[in-house]
């Protein structure tokens, strides 16, 4: 079976999406009050970067912004090798109390996003948490589900998802290759 | 009586620096002395023939300086078992130095020795008797009863002689018996909780250093005392350029100095000791590579005597362990002719001739002892090697109880053939 | 399955710049972690870690210990006071009875230099070498350089000096190592009965006075002087010591720029360096102890990637 890759999100596309979830995530907290965004290292943090940025100008108030780092959380971490670089981690506010959304670019398993709520978890007690993601591609092997989804995409077994951000890669573009590859 | 059965040895390469004999001949030997060398000689009736084609047929090699553990460490090595590794390893005779439990520092000990070394029918076995009682390093022992017991040296080696005044009280007493006094140079202050050699290696892997002049400082202090005394100092296992030198200085002057130095100190340097290889902890400690090009060079040129072991076997679990606490010391045996032959005479450095002038002829001299010659009408101990066969280090195939070795797994080239001791076949391989 | 450190971690001598950047660039991320509410990632669940401690230790071992607790791995503590020769058990048999109780990592501290890298060869376990006799001391060289690094952004072309007891200091060679290894300019100063007699062979730059390594350094790593050594005769008096080669305030001050002071402790006050030094704006010794946690469970996050037992444990509950 020959290689084949699509253009899920283009440049333009991403960018309505990621507004259309900024959106979303206002109306659903009902307003910025509480309102808490966290990134997972290491493209949700970008993508969060963009959703805080489009709640500032749509709302005229920052929301606090964070970054979360799961490497040290996952379950797969004596299996896989070398050892999977750490990320930074920082949560600029307490989260007791507070509405939480975490931001992840592909949700796929559902297993990095276990691991991040049990790393909130040791940062306090949230009101509430919260998922958005940019791309859900399904194939959760854990009962768990986005609140915000951007796009949502259902690929063959074996295909892959790759999200782009101008930030990392020089671009934003969501691509989907599928058979060949692994 | 194998013993007044005539061994024909045939074909073979005689070589004896002492008779400046080196050529393709017979060696008939009958009762126990040597009856006839070179030459075509037709074999006896009842004669026992060995063929030596392609080997080397030489005096039996003679060990000046070794460990036989016995008594009080008869689980590390006896007598019995040493001198059948010696056997082995081309030794037609060794002397064993006195540091046993209890030390050899009387008559009877002496005996003990000899008895034991007899009853061994392998290699001879000489006791060399203590300088002091108990090699405390304080009062002489009675070198008289010793000698007349059958000691044929004596020395005080595992330790040094501290005390200078002692050091000459020993060389002028020893001169009624004619016998060298052997010491083990090492200034003890110097030395103190070292390791390994003082030097890059010994500052990276934070192991305490021995300097060369801990060596060296009791080196020259030896040789101006047998100036003073007139006696014969023979310097034990020496490791350094430095001490090269100054035994030079001492020779140039027709001082009864006289040297050996151990086959690892002529082949291995202080970078054996990299991983922490308890297998490369001896002392003197094993030095650099500068130290062992001034060695080999002293061998070329007469500076140092005669080659010899140093055979210190340990049990292999007292080696097993931090390189600070494991003991001193390899086996020498079964390998120092190899380990000559590989470093020495291989890349050109001596010829074989000089080499079994270092490991026999000159040992016989200097010590006073039978052997070390093909002469007719000496005692028949010969040695029969192939200089030219490969061979890997197995220590669990070795003869002596000690596998501590650093030549594990090592191809070396020479192997003992067979050994006669007295005309009698002490050692022989197959094939 | 492989450790990009290898399986154990038993000097800095063996490392290459790589693996020290990598240490280094996964503890500053883990600081965060000591920061947190709860101070505890799972990371090294179900880990067994024995601190086996052969000397007396309060520092290394409570730092090891809680970057083991924060990694949430099960340790337990064996301390051997005395000398391994008084003790009964060899350091062989230690190693057997370890590696028979199935133990994912072994930290250890012993008087023999070597005796970690004895352990690593004897034993499937990971090694961390928390000191080895006058040998190494790996994890205080990284924390040493995460300190200079945190400081300076970079430690290419920076002048350290290390002074004092160079001869029996593994702390010394760990730092020369890992500094020379980073493009630091390294140097010692001390009397020269305490500096190994190879010392210029080790790439390093002799100082026999403080005052001109002082005018020379970007920052000074000031070691603790065994006050054995004036009973063994290496310095006549600590008094004289202090007076010649004592880290001080007055001798600071005629420095041309401000020079970053660190210690690995514990400080002999008044001796190798004085207490407005030690106590003074330009001491990192505090940091050196923060980042000693987090350096320490990088460590431990790096080596657990070569850990057979573990491996075989998340196999069977996946």
């Amino acid at each position: 079976m020959t290689k084949s890759t699509s253009i899920v999100l283009s440049a333009r596309a991403f960018e309505r999406t990621v507004t259309r979830m900024a959106d979303e995530i206002v109306e659903r907290n009902d307003g910025i009050e509480g309102l808490v965004i966290v990134g997972i290292q290491r493209r949700g943090v970008q993508i969060a970067e963009r959703i805080a940025a489009r709640i500032e100008s749509s709302e005229g108030s920052r929301v606090p912004l964070g970054a979360l780092d799961i490497t040290l959380y996952r379950d797969d971490l004596q299996t896989v090798g070398p050892r999977p670089v750490v990320g930074k981690t920082v949560l600029p506010v307490p989260l007791d109390g507070k509405h939480v959304v975490i931001v992840d670019d592909v949700l796929f398993t559902g297993r990095t996003i276990r691991a991040a709520l049990d790393e909130l978890a040791d940062f306090g007690r949230p009101a509430r948490v919260g998922l958005a993601v940019l791309i859900d591609r399904g194939g959760r092997e854990l009962p768990i589900q986005p609140d915000v989804v951007g796009t949502k995409v259902d690929p063959p077994p074996g295909s892959r998802v790759d999200v782009l951000v101008q930030e990392l890669d020089g671009k934003d573009e969501v691509v989907l290759t599928s058979g060949g590859a692994s | 009586m194998s013993a007044h059965r005539d061994v024909l040895l045939k074909g073979g390469r005689l070589v004896d620096p002492s008779s400046k004999l080196d050529g393709v001949g017979d060696l008939l030997i009958r009762d126990g002395k040597i009856e006839s060398v070179g030459g075509t000689i037709g074999a006896p009736s009842d004669a026992t023939v060995i063929d030596c084609v392609g080997q080397v047929v030489a005096p039996g090699f003679i060990d000046v300086h070794c460990h036989l553990r016995e008594p009080g460490r008869e689980d590390v090595e006896t007598i019995a078992t040493g001198a059948r590794a010696a056997a082995a390893g081309g030794f037609t005779a060794v002397c064993a130095m006195p540091n046993t439990d209890p030390v050899t520092d009387n008559q009877a000990a002496v005996g003990f020795v000899l008895k034991q070394g007899k009853a061994a029918n392998a290699a001879r076995v000489y006791p060399i008797g203590a300088i002091s009682i108990g090699e405390k390093g304080e009062r002489l022992a009675e070198f008289g009863e010793m000698v007349g017991a059958g000691a044929i040296a004596v020395s005080d080696d595992g330790k040094p002689v501290v005390s200078a005044q002692l050091m000459r009280t020993a060389l002028e007493y020893a001169r009624t018996f004619g016998i060298p006094v052997a010491d083990h140079c090492e200034d003890p202050t110097l030395a103190e909780g070292g390791a390994m050699n003082e030097g890059l290696v010994s500052a990276r892997l934070g192991l305490k250093g021995i300097p060369s002049e801990a060596e060296e400082i009791m080196a020259i202090r030896d040789i101006l005392l047998a100036r003073r005394t007139g006696g014969h100092v023979h310097l034990c296992h020496m490791s350094t350029r430095g001490s090269v030198e100054l035994i030079r200085w001492g020779k140039d002057r027709n001082i009864r100095v006289t040297a050996e130095v151990c086959p690892h100190h002529l082949s291995l340097t202080e970078d054996e000791c990299e991983g922490y290889d308890t297998h490369a902890k001896m002392n003197p400690p094993l030095r650099s590579a500068d130290d062992v090009d001034a060695l080999q060079q002293a061998v070329k040129d007469g500076t140092i005597d005669v080659i010899a072991t140093d055979h210190a076997p340990h049990h292999y679990d007292e080696k097993e362990r931090e390189f600070a606490d494991a003991p001193n010391g390899i086996v020498g045996f079964e390998t120092a002719l190899a380990v000559n032959i590989t470093w020495l005479v291989k890349p050109g450095i001596i010829s074989l001739s000089t080499l079994i002038d270092k490991m026999s002829c000159a040992p016989a001299k200097l010590f006073h002892l039978p052997g070390g010659s093909l002469r007719k009408g000496g005692a028949a101990d010969v040695t029969v090697f192939d200089p030219h066969r490969e061979w890997t280090v197995e220590p669990s195939k070795f003869l002596t109880k000690g596998r501590n070795t650093p030549y594990s797994g090592r191809t070396l080239t020479g192997a003992v053939a067979c050994v006669l001791v007295d005309g009698k076949i002490v050692h022989t391989v197959k094939g | 399955m492989s450790s990009p450190l290898g399986k154990d971690l038993l000097g800095l001598e063996q490392l290459t710049a790589e693996q020290i950047n990598l240490v280094l660039d996964t503890a500053v991320p883990l600081k965060e972690i000591s920061e947190r509410t709860i101070k505890k990632v799972p990371t090294l669940r179900g880990a067994t870690i024995v601190n086996l401690f052969f000397e007396a230790s309060t520092r290394t071992r409570i730092s090891f210990e809680f970057a083991e607790k924060r990694m949430s791995a099960d340790t337990v503590n064996v301390a051997s006071t005395g000398s391994s020769v008084s003790k009964g058990e060899t350091l062989v048999d230690t190693a057997r009875n370890l590696e028979a109780m199935r133990i994912d990592m072994v930290v250890i501290r012993h008087p023999a230099s070597g005796a970690a890298r004895f352990l690593a060869e004897r034993i499937e376990s990971n090694v961390i070498n928390a000191g080895d006799g006058t040998h190494e001391h790996p994890t205080q060289g990284l924390l040493d350089l995460l300190t200079l690094r945190d400081h300076f952004g970079t430690l290419k072309g920076k002048k350290i000096c290390l002074c004092g007891d160079v001869l029996h200091s593994r702390v010394a060679r760990s730092n020369i190592w890992g500094l020379a290894k980073l493009g630091a300019d390294v140097a010692v100063c001390g009397p020269r009965s305490l500096l190994p007699n190879a010392i210029e062979e080790m790439g390093v730059t002799v100082f026999d006075r403080i005052e001109a390594a002082i005018e020379w350094a970007d920052a000074l790593n000031v070691l603790r002087l065994q006050l054995e050594r004036m009973q063994a005769g290496y310095i006549p008096s600590l008094r004289e010591y202090n007076r010649v080669f004592g880290v001080t305030r007055e001798r600071l001050d005629r420095a041309p720029r401000d020079v970053l002071i660190l210690h690995p402790g514990p400080m002999n006050r008044g001796v190798e360096i004085d207490s407005d030094v030690a106590d003074g704006p330009h001491s990192v010794i505090l940091n050196q102890v923060t980042n000693g946690v987090a350096v320490r469970m990088a460590v431990l996050y790096l080596l657990s990637g070569n850990t057979p037992q573990l491996a075989e444990a998340a196999k069977g509950s996946a």
